[in-house]
């Protein structure tokens, strides 16, 4: 008895403490194109594909359920009146060929029934070909890289990670934080034009990470080593997300996918722009830099590429090695450090960063040999990166 | 005087003077030494409890850390050690060797054998486990913490671990080999030592199901063990099996791992399928309604799941004909366990039923595993699971299998047969509140994260898109709930019927339950059939 009244107590104590935090610290709004509060079925359709999912999940849904409320009609009825202290005397019938006939045909049958309709959208979903646009999607820890490889804005290539003051807000432990997009928001989303077939390669650098976007009903591994190839024609303009979905390290709830659906005049302006921002960022590697702009540069490519680990203070934590204060940046021979940076060590725990321009790893090599308490007033030149990469 | 913790004399006139050097032995050489069946058995569920606490500690602290949204107790690198460690011990060290414990007491019992074939090689199965765990578990506290790459160890992801990895592929090899001896054990003492009468078909279901799950074991266990082998020599001798940069290839691995991983799920289920066999026709107090077409049901899922590994790689991008094939094999499973739960429903139709905490345990296994099934179906069609692939839906999914499936049919079974194991009852009224407890918190847990996982959060997330938050809160609400209710369970129901306190169970506890377990005095003597039982026709009752 008492520990019944406990119990009870427990339970009311706690139901309580949850309606207290669900209405009071996240005053946060449905996401377009995203998750939606309290949401309880697949996220809105953007592409046929996905309203074709959402229909074959109403239609297995509404079977499964009237086959569901069926048995256990039968099973409850029989639990409330065939009891022993009802007084109901026990049947000895067992054994029916008829019945057990019945019972594994009519279900074989329903099966077969189930997957015909979806037989039609498994081979839709695979068909990759005569695309409009071909992008690769390369994923690597923990980031996803765009390279426009076929069709309008062929040449653009960019790097896309997940905004650094969200990544900060979740160490921190977000306390009283309402963001509609937290963990959504990236620095340079993917732009694609509306109504255009847009066919995604997807690859990897160092372990396996999935390219998904819920509302485009599309989720195909990027694997290393291999090209995998899915395809989606978004029918709505707007921000569409999306987040890694395979297990790939530490920082595998921080790589999202952002993607942006654009009219045919906005893609085309888009791509005029990122097409100019690429030339300009096409760095000379035989520029000699200053140091003061090589530590600006550095600063930036620190903040996208290495703070998730390192940490803002350098102090890395648990695997990740102190880059304030370690023998390899404060060593004179700057090839140690620039190596380390190209090649990657201990197993791809510090992964190789081959993929950075030499001018971008020339930068923040500065940058951690002249940060917090490393001073050594040393300046690598991209030409000395280049120079190690062969 | 309980049989789990004391010793205890023959029964009068089983036996001469001279054979008093084979009466139980006492202190820690009789467990450390134990070849008796019964002893073996306490051994395997003692130890399978204990980690099942380890591993539901572990869990909820994943679940306090996805209470709410932000980093609250731990970094993103220890969450991935919980969630990993949370599902290789949960598989490996508490499913498993529970059921071989079943298996253990009860074989012997329930076809008339006077202990398993091979005692010493049972002793050595079962002292495998203890270095196979501490060398598991130890993994947090070497450089680097736990393996964190997922229980399924997906290259190439395994080969950036720590040594971690190697101590935990070795403790995989160690738990392999202790299956594998036990499957052989099960397996000749079910097939050569049978009581006379006692023919294949007559044979209880539990009995059935674990010789087919024995031969489930003895076929996949090895295949891990090459796979996991091959993740090692990767690691440290230079081979690239599965390393990308030098030509391997990491889907081979997921290809090998769930040729295993898929029969692995059913090994992990059939064991329950035969307690949930047993425990319906004796509280229904009629016979099982199609005993034959429940055995070839248990074989045909057994070969089909071999033929399915695929539908856990939908997303890997298999070609069209390969989505095709592996989607409809799956979805052929549902129909022979559909047979099944056909059957337990025809079996309480029209009996006279009573609801003691086993039958209540039973009854809650089919509803919930069923609901299990049927997201299991949903899962096999490829189209639906290319959205539900890695998301929170294939976390409800399979927690529906494997805590309302396996778990709740083993304490159906617990309270079943821990009469004859302990000599005492249960306190009834504390499992009814076990039973309740246990079935809310239970879905509390883990119904909303169907919701979580149709909306698209994905699953092994240290933290997630604010708009999960509320169902997140409930999860973790309801999976305290449910950790204390196995507590309460231990505290309460468990240590006293082992202390052997409570009423003295009769010989026959249940007026419907059948079969030999129940035609031996309640404690079960520490030697039981000794010399072979005389059998009536339907092989369930002994000849005075």
């Amino acid at each position: 008895m008492k520990m019944k009244n406990l119990i009870q107590k427990l339970s009311l104590a706690s139901m309580t403490m949850g309606v207290l935090f669900s209405s009071a610290a996240w005053a946060v709004n449905d996401l377009a194109g995203g998750p939606a509060v309290l949401q309880l079925n697949l996220q809105p359709a953007a592409t046929k594909i996905a309203e074709e999912q959402a229909w074959l999940h109403w239609f297995m849904l509404i079977i499964c359920t009237v086959i569901f409320v069926g048995v256990f009609g039968v099973m409850f009825y029989s639990i409330l009146k065939h009891r022993k202290s009802l007084g109901h005397p026990a049947a000895s019938f067992h054994e029916s060929l008829k019945v057990e006939l019945a019972w594994t045909i009519v279900p074989f049958i329903i099966v077969i029934l189930m997957a015909l309709p979806a037989t039609k959208a498994v081979v839709a979903s695979k068909d990759t070909s005569n695309a409009d646009l071909t992008i690769k999607a390369t994923g690597s820890q923990w980031k996803w890289s765009y390279d426009y490889l076929k069709g309008e804005g062929e040449g653009v290539s960019f790097v896309s990670t997940l905004d650094t003051a969200q990544r900060e807000l979740s160490n921190s432990g977000a306390k009283g934080a309402s963001v509609d997009n937290y963990l959504l928001l990236v620095d340079n989303p993917l732009v694609v034009p509306v109504n255009k077939k847009v066919r995604i390669i997807t690859t990897a650098s160092d372990v396996i990470h999935a390219f998904a976007v819920p509302s485009f009903g599309i989720k195909q591994d990027a694997i290393p080593g291999f090209v995998r190839d899915t395809w989606f024609r978004a029918e709505k303009t707007g921000d569409f997300y999306g987040q890694c979905q395979e297990l790939c390290g530490k920082e595998h709830a921080y790589m999202p996918i952002h993607v942006v659906v654009m009219n045919d005049k906005d893609y085309s302006a888009w791509v005029q722009t990122e097409q100019k921002k690429m030339a300009a960022l096409n760095d000379d590697p035989s520029k000699v830099w200053s140091l003061d702009e090589s530590l600006k540069r550095g600063e930036k490519v620190y903040a996208t590429n290495c703070v998730a680990c390192h940490q803002p203070n350098g102090k890395g934590g648990g695997a990740v090695k102190p880059l304030d204060g370690a023998a390899v940046v404060l060593n004179a021979d700057k090839n140690k450090q620039i190596s380390v940076l190209l090649h990657g060590q201990n197993n791809g725990a510090m992964p190789a960063w081959k993929a950075l321009s030499d001018t971008d790893l020339a930068a923040v090599i500065t940058f951690t040999k002249n940060n917090w308490s490393n001073k050594t007033g040393q300046l690598v030149q991209p030409a000395e990166v280049l120079a190690q990469r062969q | 005087m309980s049989a789990v913790l004391h010793p205890h004399g023959h029964v009068a006139g089983d036996h001469d003077g001279h054979d008093d050097h084979h009466g139980a032995p006492s202190g820690w050489r009789r467990w450390v030494f134990a070849t008796n069946h019964k002893d073996i058995g306490t051994l395997y569920l003692l130890f399978a409890f204990t980690m099942f606490i380890f591993g539901g500690v572990l869990a909820l602290m994943i679940r306090a850390e996805l209470f709410q949204p932000g980093l609250q107790f731990v970094n993103p690198e220890l969450f991935n050690q919980l969630t990993t460690m949370h599902g290789l011990i949960m598989v490996f060290g508490a499913i498993m060797p529970a059921f071989v414990g079943f298996a253990n007491w009860m074989v012997p019992l329930q076809i008339g054998a006077s202990d398993m074939a091979f005692a010493r090689m049972n002793n050595f199965s079962f002292w495998l486990l203890i270095p196979a765990a501490v060398m598991l578990g130890s993994g947090f506290f070497l450089p680097g913490g736990a393996p964190s790459g997922g229980w399924t160890l997906y290259a190439p992801l395994t080969l950036q671990m720590g040594p971690s990895m190697d101590s935990g592929i070795f403790a995989l090899h160690l738990l392999g080999a202790s299956s594998i001896m036990g499957s052989i054990n099960i397996i000749v003492t079910i097939l050569n030592m049978r009581a006379p009468g006692m023919t294949l078909m007559k044979m209880p279901m539990f009995v059935w199901t674990w010789l087919i799950t024995a031969y489930l074991l003895i076929a996949v266990m090895p295949v891990l063990a090459g796979a996991i082998t091959m993740t090692l020599t990767d690691r440290h001798f230079g081979t690239t099996f599965f390393n990308p940069a030098a030509g391997g290839d990491p889907v081979m691995f997921q290809h090998i791992f769930w040729f295993f991983g898929h029969p692995e799920v059913y090994i992990m289920i059939l064991p329950a399928f035969g307690i949930v066999s047993q425990i319906v026709p004796a509280f229904a107090r009629k016979k099982l309604f199609g005993y034959s077409s429940m055995v070839y049901a248990t074989s045909s899922i057994a070969i089909l799941s071999f033929i399915v590994w695929a539908h856990h790689m939908y997303a890997t991008g298999m070609p069209v004909t390969g989505q095709l094939f592996f989607m409809y094999a799956t979805m052929l499973i549902s129909v022979p366990t559909g047979v099944k739960v056909f059957n337990w429903v025809a079996t309480m139709w029209r009996g006279s039923m009573t609801f003691e905490t086993p039958m209540l345990f039973a009854v809650g296994f089919i509803f919930v595993f069923t609901m299990g099934g049927f997201t299991g179906l949903i899962l096999s069609m490829a189209p639906i699971d290319i959205q539900l692939q890695d998301t929170y839906y294939v976390v409800a999914h399979f927690h529906y299998v494997l805590v309302a499936g396996s778990l709740f049919s083993m304490f159906a079974g617990f309270y079943y047969w821990s009469p004859k194991w302990t000599g005492v009852m249960y306190n009834e009224t504390r499992g009814k509140i076990h039973f309740w407890l246990t079935m809310i918190s239970f879905n509390v847990t883990f119904f909303p994260m169907h919701f979580l996982g149709l909306a698209g959060m994905p699953r092994r997330y240290a933290d997630y898109p604010m708009q999960f938050a509320d169902f997140n809160e409930l999860a973790s609400i309801g999976a305290f709930c449910f950790g204390l209710s196995q507590v309460y369970f231990f505290f309460f129901v468990v240590l006293p019927v082992m202390l052997g306190r409570g009423e003295k169970a009769p010989q026959r506890p249940w007026d419907g339950a059948e079969g030999l377990e129940w035609e031996i005095p309640s404690p079960a003597p520490f030697h039981t059939f000794e010399n072979p039982p005389k059998l009536n026709a339907d092989a369930n009752k002994i000849l005075a």
